[in-house]
């Protein structure tokens, strides 16, 4: 927290930390959906340019990366119901700390299973 | 003339040449967000929780997926909320943190293109997909024609 009244804007905590980190997911995704855009149009090229292409996406270290991606996807989404719920819920500017903790114990629910099942399916095969 | 026309104190507020925009894309935000989370968490499901997971992932899956018009209309909603969606997002983070005129200028420019090619490229592949683009193919919709 700023220490003197004249400080800073950011004022820290599960505000201003959910914060960057929607705006850091969010811009991770954008760059994200850019490439898969492309990556999908080679199925317009042939059958063999998609599955090169998409072969990328089951080697091990890409694989790790897709768990960072999800893992993006979810928090966002998540932390975007939060933003909504702070925005249109009368009650939601004063919960929005618990609601921070809401999305991030929704996120390990989410993530625990997920790479469990998705690091079995790279590794596994 | 140019003097400054200092309105009078207790004057309504009007506000100039101002319009919606901001409001409107504060609210496309949250209205594509809540699809976004339902289209792409459902996309996650299909594509990387049922069966193999990402080892299933290959040119028929897709065939396969793309022969319905419902995951032809979910994959274009998901492309184009999210596409709009993210750009507005970028365009919120260049206007905060380019300062500069020419940055924000040839950022924004290059966002607008970017997002124009995707979106475009993108809408091209799901309504020009053709599971039979090669000749040979061993795929039940293209040996039973």
């Amino acid at each position: 927290m700023a220490s003197s009244p004249a400080g800073t804007l950011y004022r820290g905590r599960e505000g201003m930390w959910s914060w960057v980190a929607h705006r850091i997911t969010g811009v991770t995704l954008f760059f994200f959906l850019f490439a898969h855009v492309i990556d999908t149009a080679m199925v317009r090229v042939s059958p063999e340019a998609y599955n090169t292409a998409v072969e990328t996406y089951k080697n091990p270290l890409v694989g790790l990366m897709e768990v960072g991606l999800v893992g993006a996807v979810l928090f966002h989404a998540f932390n975007g119901i939060r933003i909504i719920l702070v925005d249109f819920w009368s009650e939601g500017p004063r919960y929005q700390r618990q609601m921070t903790w809401a999305v991030l114990g929704l996120f390990v629910l989410l993530m625990v299973p997920f790479v469990i099942r998705h690091l079995s399916n790279v590794f596994g095969h | 003339m140019s003097l400054t026309t200092i309105p009078k104190p207790r004057s309504p507020y009007t506000a100039g040449k101002s319009n919606n925009f901001e409001l409107n894309s504060w609210l496309f935000m949250r209205g594509s967000g809540l699809l976004l989370v339902v289209l792409v968490i459902g996309h996650l499901f299909v594509n990387l929780w049922q069966g193999d997971g990402i080892q299933q992932i290959d040119f028929a899956f897709v065939a396969g997926k793309w022969a319905s018009p419902f995951w032809q209309i979910w994959d274009l909603a998901m492309l184009w909320l999210a596409m709009l969606h993210g750009m507005n997002g970028l365009r919120t983070i260049i206007n905060d943190y380019a300062t500069k005129g020419g940055t924000r200028f040839t950022l924004k420019t290059l966002l607008y293109f970017a997002t124009f090619v995707t979106v475009v490229l993108g809408t091209l592949v799901i309504f020009t997909f053709d599971p039979c683009i090669d000749p040979a193919s061993t795929l039940e919709v293209c040996t039973n024609r």
